[in-house]
């Protein structure tokens, strides 16, 4: 359950076990990763609700969603944000996603993915890719003033349905 | 820090694009763009200086990235200048769609098509019928996998290109690139 802590910009590797968590996805809605057993899920960890680069990467997320269920693939937004910061937030981008807050204890979840930046109090903008079964697939860390964009996680979830067959 | 390799453009530009300028120039300029887009509307007269400026050293090739979310006519004003390609006048609709971006709806763009001598008719018809979508959305998709980021994204000679698109430096870096 518990993983060890990583350094800092070193998320977990392809190959581990996704730690599994809970989290509100609204004020009175809690989702946890085992959910999505049997699919393939995108965690997007982002520094902030409303900052401009996290904007254009969530409102481009919003925009590709049609590719990712071309997977069947869940994409999961998380920020140490509040519920009700995220749920303004969605609103006013219109997105069709859930966000997660990792809100109490603040950054918990993003820690064990080796994905919190301690002297800032947010997580790294960091993407993981874990399979039906799990595993994390792919991860990587962008710059944080860096959109990522989506190439990387298509490329994931192509290999992922390439190398097992999908359902 | 992960090595990150610069994004390349997964769909190479040819006969399916439009494109401005010499198919054997030296540099070709790809943007991803959306009509819709603030941002693409200023860099709508950049490009054209920098056109300029380079002349027949470069092939222009603009693809389409819609936010739709954010931008509700974007989806429409891009398979509008679809349909006035099909027609043969996909630089006049896109000229024209950048120049009145604050008009895009579905009215505005049929009376543009009608201004630029189409049949307007037709396009209207078109885009009723979503007959371009399917066009628009290869566009999207080759732009997702290439890593677009956002509007507009340029790629200079197929590589993603991440610097200011001032006309200064974007020069500067196609002169680069057709060295």
């Amino acid at each position: 359950m518990a993983t060890p802590p990583q350094g800092p910009g070193a998320p977990l590797p392809a190959g581990t076990r996704a730690p599994d968590f809970a989290l509100s996805s609204a004020p009175d809605r809690t989702v946890s990763l085992a959910d999505f057993r049997g699919r393939p899920v995108i965690l997007a960890f982002y520094p902030a609700d409303w900052s401009p680069v996290c904007g254009d990467q969530m409102a481009l997320y919003n925009e590709v969603l049609p590719e990712f269920e071309r997977y069947n693939a869940q994409l999961l937004g998380i920020s140490v944000d509040g519920t009700w910061c995220h749920a303004a937030f969605a609103r006013d981008r219109r997105l069709r996603f859930p966000l997660l807050a990792d809100f109490e204890p603040k950054g918990a979840v993003a820690r064990r993915y080796g994905a919190y930046r301690q002297a800032d109090g947010f997580s790294e903008r960091a993407l993981f890719v874990i399979d039906g079964g799990g595993i994390i697939r792919w991860s990587d860390v962008s710059p944080i003033d860096v959109n990522p964009g989506a190439d990387g996680i298509l490329r994931a979830l192509e290999a992922l349905t390439g190398a097992s067959t999908p359902a | 820090m992960s090595k990150r390799a610069a994004a390349a453009l997964t769909l190479p530009v040819g006969e399916r694009d439009h494109a401005q300028g010499p198919a054997d120039a030296p540099v070709t300029l790809v943007e991803y763009g959306d009509y819709e887009c603030p941002h693409c509307g200023r860099a709508y007269p950049i490009v054209k200086e920098v056109r300029r400026r380079l002349g027949r050293r470069l092939r222009f090739v603009f693809r389409n990235f819609p936010l739709r979310e954010s931008h509700p006519h974007a989806e429409h004003a891009a398979e509008a200048a679809e349909a006035a390609g099909a027609q043969g006048k996909f630089w006049e609709m896109h000229d024209r769609l950048f120049e009145r971006q604050f008009a895009l709806d579905d009215d505005y763009l049929i009376e543009y098509a009608a201004d630029l001598g189409l049949d307007a008719a037709r396009v209207g018809r078109e885009l009723a019928a979503g007959t371009y979508a399917p066009r628009v959305r290869e566009d999207f998709r080759s732009g997702v996998t290439s890593g677009v980021n956002g509007t507009p994204t340029f790629f200079i000679n197929g590589l993603r290109y991440d610097e200011s698109w001032e006309v200064e430096a974007l020069v500067a870096a196609l002169e680069d690139a057709a060295r």
